[in-house]
């Protein structure tokens, strides 16, 4: 038995670091480049689970389902941005507390369409039974949710390090008064990171579907644990979202499974920790 | 030898890749009225932000009256006797002016820690902040609100609250920045009128002005101090005049 | 104070002293009461925000701390003085270690942790279910008599939290107005220059996150006497959005905005409940309007209305005159 429970446990610790990555980079990259702190994060992560769910009640075909989901996120982000955001461009505070507000209506317009019964979404047909290797079981779906967030990962770091998108937005989070004045489109580019970050989200909540449910409070679940992945692994650093989402995975994860009563609390040890010794988080590149 | 009021031994300060202040070494002797020039972009303002605390310094050492500063918070070296005022005009917009001379002053006083006693009865406090502002000839203005003074009258508020921390350096940089000739002349006379038991080091830019108050000038460049000596030596020395006018 | 507002801050506590009879119903006496009890809430955490500029996302952590050791303590046996001071004290300490965990990072900083706080006291109300009774809450065995006094019924009650509210708002309003105070404001708004003036800014922030825990945790202790019972939504996300939300809407920057955005926040959603389902809808929906509409407040936003309009009419008062025919 005991084997065979590590593995599970270490593999759903992955799968669900891999699924924060999703949550916690577009986090990371909005905060970094926008100084906001988008407190709707969660909201997103939940809605693009609903959508999912949705989707794929009307037959759509799995990975299509993620990427609509991921989509029609993305689109309520860019409304979010262009139409309330803008508008209080220089008053932080201001902005911070506005996606609060946001973040509770999509919350209960989430209550209000798809009732308060958490809603079950299911892996794809092919995923569902367990690969079977050296005598144990591995959970089929986790280890392809896994491999999509490496994947997504990957394409993030080429995104920011081999392309011109990416110098402008890295641009703007060393400064952004800088880059306006280099000439970087500042406004379109806050309006492509929301997009991504809030896409990202979504895709990470049909994704995280089958494996969490969707259901009211997912968003105040998962938006702690991103603020969380993000003061340990440094604000606006990639590497550090990266890093910080598979630890709290593990430590989320296993806190549930060993130590249920306490799961929320475990969280809180490494990051006193990390606040006391080292504030700008183990890559922080940005001060918060 | 008397401890020099300040003493600045090897400080360096790197922005990422950038030098913003190489190995710059110099001594301020108390009642010294010094001054610190260089083109835009030399490192005076960072040199300044080094010893008051608002930057840390990658290496070197800061001395007041033989006192090291460095790794020490700001607000106690503010209390060991340094105060400072800067380019771009921190006041406290929204508040009258004596209100900004009282925080000056509370910074100071024991009584900052007090939640319970009502501010505006500590008469003392307030009689003290309009005699500060009486000596920058801003009496009669000490009810109004600063948003609604002019720019040379902030200037002197911003004096004001420097003198009333009764300071033992006093760090001023560019105080005559967008003066006029009027106002320049009003200024000056009230740093002249300034005691020697306030040792005095300043960045300025107007040489009309500024090179007739120093007794001692350095010069900075790309973070360097290039020369360093009396007010006539550096006036004379040719390497003035190239970092001025020439690369 | 000037002698009209002595006058207007009487008529206030008179008006406040009468309602029990002037307000017969004992259902909006408990409004009442439940009103001055946000309040306290409110005006304790916007010591942090009105005059210190930090917003926290975390507040209603010390509501529940405070309720929950109360409670557990009364239950297991304690005296109610005792079990309302170790409340208060408990809670009032981990102010203490929060402060010095959130102020690590001021500004966007501070939101994220405090926010990280609340929630983290949140999961662990939600499932040490042994201790908590998790989601189904638990509950406080009787009020207390204090003094002697029994404020089991609505009138005593309401009487028993304004001399409690009356006291605490005397503290802030004495707080708002010392040289600690100002030094706070000082800091909000120029924390940098502050330092160069000699003021100790962390330590300034510090002490007052530990006040505001302070005063919410009596808030806390109030509110587990008025519902005899305690979840963890009380100490949700949402409950602390709620708090800032009535200390901005009606005036952070003011003493009486935070009494104000409580008595109209309470009204309200107890009115929409009954009519209404959707009560976060219409929470988020007044956030972002005040945020994009009115961020300084309802109070200093009448206060301005009401200046244009008596010297609106003051001008109006000079021009009949100016058209008499000379003499």
């Amino acid at each position: 038995m005991q084997w065979q429970f590590w593995i599970i446990q270490t593999l759903n610790s992955v799968a669900f670091g891999g699924l924060l990555f999703l949550l916690s980079s577009g986090f990371s990259l909005i905060f970094g480049l926008m100084r906001i702190p988008n407190l709707a994060h969660g909201a997103f992560f939940m809605l693009g689970a609903y959508f999912g769910f949705t989707l794929l009640q009307l037959k759509l075909q799995f990975w299509l389902a993620a990427l609509a989901g991921g989509l029609g996120v993305g689109l309520i982000g860019i409304l979010m941005e262009r139409f309330v955001l803008r508008r209080l461009a220089g008053n932080e505070q201001g902005q911070v507390l506005v996606t609060l507000g946001i973040s509770f209506i999509i919350a209960d317009i989430c209550l209000l369409v798809w009732t308060g019964d958490p809603m079950p979404l299911s892996a794809p047909q092919a995923l569902r039974p367990p690969l079977r290797f050296a005598g144990f079981a591995f959970p089929t779906y986790r280890l392809v949710v896994l491999a999509i967030a490496l994947a997504a990962a990957l394409a993030l770091y080429l995104l920011m390090e081999r392309t011109r998108l990416g110098a402008m937005i890295r641009a703007g989070v060393d400064d952004t008064e800088m880059a306006r004045g280099v000439g970087i489109p500042v406004s379109r580019l806050f309006t492509t990171v929301f997009l991504l970050g809030a896409t990202l989200a979504g895709v990470g909540g049909v994704l995280g579907g089958p494996i969490l449910n969707a259901y009211p409070g997912l968003d105040t679940d998962m938006l702690p644990l991103a603020l969380i992945v993000v003061i340990l692994g440094g604000a606006g650093s990639l590497l550090g979202a990266f890093v910080g989402s598979f630890i709290v995975g593990f430590i989320y994860n296993f806190g549930i499974a060993l130590v249920p009563d306490l799961a929320y609390f475990v969280l809180f040890l490494p990051m006193v920790l990390v606040l006391v010794f080292l504030p700008q988080g183990l890559f922080g590149r940005v001060q918060i | 030898m008397t401890t020099p009021a300040l003493e600045v031994a090897h400080l360096s300060k790197r922005f990422g890749g950038l030098p913003a202040t190489k190995d710059v070494s110099l001594s301020v002797s108390p009642g010294e009225r010094r001054l610190i020039i260089g083109p835009n972009g030399a490192g005076k303002t960072t040199l300044f932000n080094l010893i008051t605390g608002d930057l840390s310094a990658d290496a070197g050492s800061v001395r007041l009256f033989g006192q090291e500063l460095i790794g020490m918070p700001t607000q106690r070296r503010v209390h060991l006797g340094l105060a400072r005022t800067y380019q771009i005009l921190t006041l406290f917009p929204r508040e009258r002016l004596v209100h900004n001379v009282v925080l000056a002053l509370l910074g100071l006083d024991r009584r900052r820690w007090n939640p319970w006693s009502i501010l505006t009865a500590s008469r003392d406090l307030y009689a003290n902040a309009r005699a500060f502002l009486e000596r920058v000839g801003l009496g009669d203005a000490a009810e109004r609100i600063v948003a609604e003074t002019s720019y040379g009258e902030r200037r002197r508020l911003e004096l004001a609250m420097a003198l009333a921390q009764k300071p033992k350096l006093l760090l001023l940089d560019e105080p005559l920045a967008g003066l006029s000739q009027a106002e320049r002349q009003t200024v000056r006379a009230l740093l002249d009128a300034i005691p020697r038991e306030v040792t005095i080091v300043m960045i300025e830019h107007d040489m009309d002005t500024a090179l007739a108050f120093a007794e001692r000038i350095t010069v900075l460049h790309y973070g360097e101090v290039i020369v360093e000596g009396t007010r006539a030596e550096v006036v004379a020395d040719p390497r003035t005049r190239e970092v001025y006018l020439g690369d | 104070m000037t002698p009209r507002a002595a006058a207007g801050l009487a008529l206030c506590v008179l008006a406040l002293v009468a309602v029990p009879w002037v307000i017969g119903n004992e259902f909006y006496v408990n409004m009442a009461s439940q009103v001055l009890i946000y309040a306290l809430f409110a005006l304790s955490i916007n010591m942090m925000l009105g005059y210190g500029g930090m917003v926290s996302l975390g507040h209603a952590a010390y509501l529940g701390i405070a309720g929950y050791a109360c409670i557990l303590a009364t239950t297991a046996g304690y005296d109610q003085l005792t079990a309302a001071v170790f409340a208060v004290a408990l809670s009032t300490a981990a102010a203490a270690f929060f402060g010095v965990l959130s102020l690590r990072a001021p500004g966007l900083g501070f939101i994220m942790i405090t926010l990280a706080l609340g929630q983290i006291v949140w999961g662990v109300a939600y499932r040490a279910n042994d201790l908590t009774g998790g989601d189904n809450g638990i509950r406080h065995p009787a009020r207390p008599m204090p003094f002697g006094f029994d404020i089991s019924d609505a009138p005593s009650f309401y009487y028993f939290t304004l001399v409690v509210f009356l006291v605490a708002l005397f503290f802030i309003w004495r707080f708002a107005r010392s040289p600690f105070g100002a030094s706070l404001k000082g800091a909000r708004d120029q924390p940098r220059r502050m330092r160069m003036l000699g003021h100790n800014v962390w330590l300034v922030r510090w002490i007052t996150f530990v006040m505001a825990g302070f005063w919410a945790s009596v808030a806390g202790v109030l509110y587990v006497y008025y519902n005899l019972f305690l979840s963890p939504h009380a100490i949700s996300l949402q409950q602390s959005a709620e708090i800032l939300l009535m200390a901005i809407l009606g005036g952070a920057s003011t003493l009486s905005g935070p009494i104000v955005g409580a008595a109209i926040i309470t009204l309200v959603k107890n009115v929409v409940s009954t009519y209404v389902e959707r009560w976060n809808t219409l929470l988020g929906v007044i956030f972002v309007v005040v945020i994009v509409f009115m961020p300084y407040g309802l109070v200093p936003g009448c206060a301005q209305a009401w200046e244009r309009l008596r010297n609106r009419m003051k001008s109006r008062k000079v021009s009949p005159a100016a058209s008499e025919p000379a003499q």
